[in-house]
């Protein structure tokens, strides 16, 4: 096998790694949403929308120390 | 300190957006200017032949692309960053001293920066690497005004009361990260005065001259992939980082999809790094880049689009919003016109489009749709949203801002439509033969043939300087406005007739 064969089977793989790590983002960010205590994506926009000085933070700093 | 409320401080995002406003004015000025000279030469000697050195072309055009990326976009970004990165955070910057400290030193330092790179461009002391012009001191300089901004972001990061990172706080990190990256790599280079010739002799050229350590192609591929990841890491990210805060709190609507934001964040991400090589096709470059280039160019729609959408999405359901108010219209043309950027760009990364369209016009057209449509729009609607939250004042006035956003639109239409005639004319004249061979035209005649097209660009940037005018003189009176209360500044922003 000479170096351009081996570019073009790595140049493969890579491809295939990528488009599995995609979709297992994708599905992790849509099957982690609400249930099971996962994160709701989804109430983050609200850093924005709620965001003066004395708004309760979406996910307060705090929650480290009383877990 | 007696019991005040705790609140926001804008100090230092005041600061910059003066000098996104100022240097604003300076860059479209020169760019103005630099398009007459180029529809009617004679404007280059405008002042006499004593000082053409001053106002010729190609003096002036780097002055003209520094001074709106380095200093309009940068300083936007910068009054965005001090103003958004504190919010979504929830911390403000008087709980800290020391970034209070950090904060005001990037701004003087940006100051002397600025002050250092107007004086040597006009000098014409440059390095001649297109968006890197600076010699080795500045550069040395601009890369300590960059650590301060990181140093601004990860201090505020960790003193947050706000744990998770709000998407447009990816972006400002990414742009950060991004920049550093490009910048360090691309301005490699040796001080000529360090430096030995084959004759032995050293100590060359004068203090601040310097060469570029690569030479040749490699020069060219780094050169590139600087200059398209300037535009993902300076033009695209952080601009994303801007609607993505203003627009979800100027209209009070949710993002449509968080999940897609952070889906295309990271597409954004792996993607651009690859698609440099769209600038060199048919160039030296070994073909496999060329052709990785064009790929990845392709593919690039898919998160820029992902983005653009998501935010258009946002008014779903509110679109009496758009119509009725023009803030929201800068940034909804203003994802429009990234849309159309992105969807352009890839076009023209394909091989045989490129063929046509490189080296012409249509290039500067695709360019402008970007930077003027999708970037200074945005800038100009994050500043028009944080003015009254900074001076607490209403927007001085709303007609104002009806007419500049009518006038500037027109103005960004002039200039990308006449570019793309231009452009396509002056790609088929070129390449045009007869059955044996011989060019059909000479340079001199697309040159005659695209002499209107060059005055129709020039009325476009004018509207569009004009039009920025507008806001900065609606920015100025909005300072004496009528004062508001907290609450008026909920979503939509106050504004007086
Ligand atoms: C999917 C996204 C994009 C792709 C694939 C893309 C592709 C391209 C291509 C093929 C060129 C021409 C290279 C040549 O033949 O000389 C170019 C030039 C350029 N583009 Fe884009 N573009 C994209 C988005 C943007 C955006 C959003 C902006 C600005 C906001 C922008 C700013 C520029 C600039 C400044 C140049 C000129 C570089 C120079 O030659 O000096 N591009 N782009």
């Amino acid at each position: 096998m000479n170096i351009a064969e081996l570019q073009a089977y790595g140049y493969f793989a890579l491809v295939l790694l990528l488009v599995v790590v995609l979709y297992s983002y994708i599905y992790h960010l849509y099957s982690t949403d609400k249930k099971k205590g996962g994160h709701d994506y989804e109430k983050f926009s609200n850093m924005a929308l709620n965001d003066d000085i004395g708004d309760a933070p979406v996910s307060p700093m705090s929650d480290d120390k009383e877990k | 300190m007696e019991n005040r409320p705790l609140e926001y401080d804008y100090t230092v995002a005041k600061m910059f957006m003066f000098t996104t406003i100022a240097l604003g004015i300076v860059g479209m000025l020169i760019g103005v200017i630099l398009a007459f000279e180029l529809a009617f030469p004679g404007v280059n000697t405008i002042l006499g032949q004593g000082l053409a050195e001053f106002t010729n072309y190609s003096r002036l055009r780097p002055l003209h692309t520094d001074a709106v990326i380095f200093g309009f976009t940068l300083s936007g970004i910068w009054a965005t960053w001090y103003y958004v990165g504190q919010r979504v955070l929830k911390v403000s910057m008087a709980e800290s001293g020391f970034l209070m400290f950090i904060g005001k030193l990037h701004f003087v330092l940006y100051m002397v920066v600025v002050v250092a790179v107007v004086a040597s461009l006009f000098l014409g002391i440059t390095t001649s690497k297109e968006y890197a012009e600076f010699e080795w001191p500045i550069d040395i300089a601009v890369v300590v005004v960059w650590v301060l901004f990181g140093v601004s972001i990860f201090g505020l990061i960790g003193i947050r009361r706000e744990k998770s990172l709000y998407i447009s706080i990816w972006y400002y990190i990414a742009t950060f990260l991004g920049i550093a990256m490009l910048y360090l790599f691309n301005n490699m280079e040796i001080p000529t005065m360090l430096a030995t010739n084959a004759a032995g002799e050293s100590g060359i050229g004068n203090w601040w001259h310097s060469v570029s350590m690569y030479a040749g192609t490699n020069d060219a591929l780094v050169e590139w992939w600087y200059g398209h990841n300037a535009v993902a890491f300076g033009f695209t990210v952080p601009i994303v980082a801007m609607i993505y805060y203003f627009l979800p709190k100027e209209s009070g609507q949710a993002i449509y999809s968080y999940k897609l934001s952070l889906l295309s964040f990271w597409g954004l991400m792996f993607v651009y790094l690859w698609a440099g090589g769209h600038h060199l096709l048919y160039s030296t470059v070994p073909d496999w880049m060329q052709t990785m280039g064009s790929i990845f160019s392709v593919i690039l729609i898919l998160p820029s689009w992902g983005s653009a959408i998501n935010m258009l999405l946002t008014m779903k359901g509110e679109w009496q919003q758009v119509a009725a108010s023009p803030l929201i219209k800068f940034m909804v043309l203003g994802s429009t016109f990234y849309m159309f950027s992105t969807l352009e760009g890839p076009i023209q990364a394909i091989k045989s489009v490129n063929a046509i369209a490189h080296f012409t016009d249509w290039i500067v057209g695709h360019v402008h749709d970007g930077t003027l449509g999708w970037v200074g729009f945005m800038i100009m609607a994050a500043l028009y949203h944080m003015a009254p939250r900074v001076f607490k004042r209403e927007i001085y006035s709303k007609s104002l801002m009806v007419s500049q956003f009518w006038i500037q639109t027109l103005g960004v239409v002039l200039y990308f439509t006449s570019m793309w005639i231009a452009g396509i004319t002056q790609g088929m004249m070129w390449r045009a033969h007869d059955e044996f061979g011989n060019l059909a035209y000479s340079f001199i005649d697309t040159v005659t043939v695209l002499h209107p097209y060059y005055a129709i660009r020039g009325v476009g940037g004018l509207l569009y300087l004009v039009g920025f005018l507008m806001f900065a003189y609606n920015i100025y009176k909005t300072m004496s406005a009528r004062p508001v209360e907290e609450s008026e500044l909920q979503n939509a922003s106050p504004m007086g007739a």
